[in-house]
């Protein structure tokens, strides 16, 4: 089946297919639509008003990320008409919140600032009076300034369509509108389970994590591919390191793996252990009762030598196994081959086996 | 306009007695039960038949009892005065004149509804049985007809039922007036396992009341609607969704659909067709966006009622990812009538492009206010003049807001105008769901509009920024210049943000949201400017630029103003200008209404 459509896109013709967004078309097409409460891993939302075209033979100016693209379709992405409204809806934005770049670890990296300098706006002409509402600290992780959010709705798909836990929703209506967990307490009384689709969905300073705050700007970050060291999912990370220290812990999609641009709490938020002082980085051995510092030939040897004369002396099967969830499934066989096939015993279990 | 009725077979007359919110809300029910006790006393239970009904529009003058068929009208009944109507007109055969309906213009008292001049001009269509039948027994509207259509279409093809739909005209009475055929031409042409169809009785507009009248008076009509309308597209499964607020039409809904049920008009093999057909009733939770087809399709899927950009149309994909066919009550009661009389006749009513009847919800300044039902073209004075009874208080007419919050206003140089969809479009106002409010000099525009804007500020769902903070952006203004503290320049910055907010809005609350403040600017700018330049408001409304202080120059020192005052503010002697003291003025505009001669400051 002939699935491909022809469109004219600003004068131009392009080829997009069946089932595409006009957006879609649009940045296939390298056709640069402004977004803001639109993110490609989760269902378009239509709520920003910045990614509008006009759209010959349709009535009013549709946003791109919700209407399908059809053949023949006549689009027009940057009129004066779209620009007015996109400017107003901008200006509205800065008018009704606490955008503040200098103070704001959002800085460098925010969709609400690179968007107000894309359209040239230097000044906001709305004079309004603006009541700041309580920044939500209470949790050791994630930190939400309602005063930053564009109600933009990301964290809300985020959490439920993409990670499908639907802690936060909307709450209210129209400029009352505001994020809320169930029945409206703080993030770290709910049951949230902290990780950090939010934090990564948010466009703007609304929800960051607390472990960065003030650690290090998006331009002096060095990001660092990994591969998670919790499970043995293998979940693909970018460690921000600033002065060889991690400051955070983001992902991306491009980053391949198959977490798809998704983490867990321990991925995102659990890596206050790298630069831990109690942190083991060579094996201790007791030696006259107390843990001494020693090499892995030594540590091995001694451990190889304990089992060896231990399975001597009460037989395989006073050994036991016992393996993490921390390690791949290759190593778990690994560890399961040793107790079996070296050692001689089925005494093996796994911490996750509960 | 003469109703079908039925009187029980024995009887020979018979006492409606309304029962809709607002005659019930005056102890209608007391009223009732006071007519079968008093009835019972009179030895006339045998020949008199008590029946209640829903509304039949003309609340103001509620409670009302009807004597039929004489067609005796009597207003603002109390429960006191049902042994007066027993003794002296049931029994006595003379209508009781005290409870008769005054004619505002002749001051005489009018015997029948039928020479009633707020009933004599209306064309009822979609009211046809509001006010007449019991709304609670199906056998009362079967045996005016009802649900005849609904068998008439099943015995035709889809084709044929769209193509009469089509034949009619008939346009969608929600507000956007789109062409019902054509809505279930497409909804028809989807292809899916499963179709719904869809009643919006989830009416918000401040004013409007017709949808709440025709589900408490005639549900059934509604129920014969939907049947014929799913049948038409090809769906097996309906919402009725009702507001919360209207707890009325909701009880009654679900009595109507349990009565279809057992009659077997609704469920399997409905008229013994083939065809399957049910109907579920989902209350909404208060907000008025919900009113929008995609809002309220995200509330019957339980989701937060937020609309949703279209395309994709509910036609293609609706409630439950399912094609879905939205109609308004005021539109589904129409189609059993289109569907028995025939498409033709229908469009012989009305004008070219706008045919049949319009319900309009008379309001404001006006003498009397309701519910009422016109041929569409009908001239705007000729419902406000004759069919409302004019100003009151011998004040002018100064314009007419329609379609609610999201319309416009028509001025006095339009008071001709024929009420038709393109025409008010064209005037910047909109026909909306018929709302129609009447305002006379004593109306601010400033604050009209300012009123509108704070009800669909506070509505506005808040998922787009245009609605969400353009129009608190505006609303800011507003209030600003009706406390004289704006200046020209705010009054450009508010037209060219409304001009935004319209183009930029996801759904039609946000498109048209403006639209009261655009036609309240197009029309009165003078009354915007003297609020800013002057710091007067002309129509002595916004309190804070009211001087309160009584003209000599005009002052006719007749002393309404001072009998008016609550606060005993006002001192006057005869043949003396009244002087009000600004210690004891509550600024409670008290004396300006009450004075004739606009002379308060």
């Amino acid at each position: 089946m002939d699935d491909k459509l022809t469109l004219t896109i600003n004068g131009i013709s392009v080829r997009g297919k069946k089932g595409q967004t006009v957006l879609e078309v649009c940045r296939e097409n390298g056709i640069k639509v402004p977004t803001l409460c639109f993110h490609p891993k989760m269902p378009p939302y239509g709520g920003c008003r910045l990614c509008i075209v006009e759209i010959q033979n349709m009535r009013g100016l549709p946003p791109s990320c919700t209407t399908p693209a059809t053949d023949g379709m006549n689009i027009s992405t940057h009129t004066d008409r779209l620009f007015r409204v996109r400017r107003t809806v901008l200006e509205l934005l800065l008018a009704y919140g606490n955008h503040n770049c200098l103070m704001c670890e959002k800085n460098g990296e925010c969709e609400l600032q690179n968007l107000v300098y894309e359209h040239g706006i230097d000044s906001v002409r709305f004079k309004t009076t603006f009541a700041p509402k309580p920044v939500d600290d209470s949790s050791s992780m994630i930190v939400r300034d309602p005063n930053k959010c564009v109600l933009c709705g990301r964290c809300v798909r985020g959490c439920l369509s993409v990670q499908v836990n639907g802690v936060i929703d909307i709450a209210a209506r129209g400029s009352d509108s505001f994020i809320t967990t169930f029945n409206g307490g703080l993030l770290n009384d709910s049951n949230c389970a902290f990780c950090g689709e939010c934090v990564a969905s948010c466009p703007t300073g609304a929800l960051t994590p607390k472990q960065s705050h003030f650690k290090g700007r998006p331009w002096e970050l060095k990001k660092v591919q990994t591969t998670c060291t919790y499970c043995g999912v293998g979940c693909q990370l970018e460690l921000n390191v600033k002065d060889n220290e991690v400051v955070k812990v983001t992902t991306d999609p491009d980053l391949g793996g198959p977490n798809k641009g998704s983490l867990c709490v321990k991925g995102r938020f659990g890596n206050d252990f790298i630069n831990h002082p109690d942190r083991l980085k060579v094996p201790l051995v007791k030696k006259n009762g107390s843990l001494q510092e020693s090499t892995w030939d030594e540590a091995l040897k001694i451990v190889a030598d304990k089992m060896g004369s231990i399975k001597k002396k009460s037989g395989p099967d006073s050994l036991a196994f016992f393996s993490s969830a921390r390690t791949t499934n290759e190593e778990n066989y690994l560890v399961s081959k040793f107790a079996r096939a070296v050692i001689g015993t089925n005494n093996v279990d796994h911490c996750a086996r509960l | 306009m003469e109703p079908a009725i039925r009187i029980q077979p024995g009887k020979e007359r018979q006492v409606l007695v309304c029962r809709g919110t607002g005659c019930e809300s005056q102890k209608a029910k007391v009223i009732f039960d006071n007519l079968e006790k008093e009835l019972d006393k009179a030895g006339l239970s045998g020949s008199v038949e008590t029946k209640y009904t829903g509304c039949h529009g003309f609340c103001q003058q509620g409670p009302t009892i009807m004597v039929m068929p004489a067609g005796t009208f009597y207003c603002n009944v109390t429960p006191d005065d049902v042994a007066e109507i027993v003794e002296t007109d049931l029994k006595g055969g003379k209508p009781v004149e005290r409870l008769l309906f005054l004619d505002p213009k002749t001051k005489d008292r009018v015997l029948t509804f039928r020479d009633m001049r707020y009933f004599n001009p209306q064309r009822r269509i979609v009211l046809r049985n509001c006010g007449f039948i019991n709304p609670e027994d199906i056998d009362d509207y079967i045996a005016v007809g009802g649900y005849e259509g609904a068998k008439k279409a099943l015995s035709m093809t889809q084709q044929q039922v769209i193509d009469n739909m089509k034949a009619s005209g008939l346009r969608g009475r929600g507000g956007a007036g789109f062409p019902t055929g054509m809505k279930w031409e497409f909804a028809n042409r989807s292809v899916a396992d499963q179709k719904y169809i869809i009643c919006n009785a989830d009416e918000g507009d401040p004013g409007a009341f017709m949808d709440r009248a025709v589900l408490e008076g005639d549900p059934h009509s509604v129920l014969e609607g939907l049947i014929i309308g799913g049948y038409a597209i090809g769906a097996t499964k309906s919402y009725i969704y009702v507001r919360a607020e209207y707890p009325m039409a909701y009880e009654r809904t679900l009595i109507a659909i349990d009565q279809a049920k057992k009659k077997g008009y609704l469920g399997k093999n409905i008229f013994g067709s083939g065809h399957d057909f049910e109907i579920k009733v989902k209350l909404g939770a208060g907000a008025f966006v919900c009113g929008e087809e995609t809002a309220l399709i995200a509330s019957i899927e339980g989701k937060r009622g937020m609309p949703m950009p279209r395309p994709p149309f509910p036609a293609v994909k609706g409630v439950f990812g399912k094609p879905t066919n939205i109609n308004n009550v005021e539109t589904l009661a129409n189609i059993p009538v289109v569907m028995t009389k025939g498409g033709e006749w229908f469009a012989s009513t009305g004008t070219e492009k706008s045919k049949g009847t319009k319900v309009f919800a008379l309001a404001g300044k006006i003498t009397y206010s309701g519910l009422v039902e016109v041929p569409m073209g009908t001239p705007l004075r000729e419902i406000i003049e004759e069919v409302g009874g004019g100003i009151l208080n011998k004040r002018k007419f100064k314009a007419a807001q329609t379609g609610g919050p999201s319309g416009g206003c028509i001025p006095a140089e339009h008071f001709d105008v024929p009420m038709d969809y393109e025409n008010l479009t064209q005037l910047g106002a909109i026909m909306g769901s018929g709302g129609l409010i009447v305002t006379d000099e004593t109306t601010c525009m400033v604050d009209m509009a300012k009123f509108f804007l704070t009800f669909t500020q506070k509505e506005s769902c808040g998922k787009c920024v245009p609605c969400r903070l353009g129009t608190k952006k505006m609303l800011e203004i507003l209030t600003d210049v009706t406390k004289g503290k704006a200046t020209l320049e705010d009054l450009d910055q508010l037209v060219t943000l409304a001009e935004d907010v319209k183009n930029g809005s996801l759904c039609g609350l946000g498109q048209t949201a403006p639209n009261p403040v655009l036609s309240t600017v197009r029309y009165f700018r003078d009354e915007y400017e003297a609020h800013i330049l002057k710091k007067e408001c002309p129509a002595r409304v916004c309190v804070r630029l009211i001087k309160f202080q009584v003209n000599p120059d005009k002052c006719k020192k007749c002393g309404q103003c001072a009998s008016a005052c609550p606060a005993d503010a006002i001192t006057w002697k005869k043949k003396e200008v009244a002087q009000i003291d600004s210690e004891k003025c509550i600024k409670c505009r008290s004396c300006i209404l009450a004075c004739r001669y606009n002379s308060i400051d």
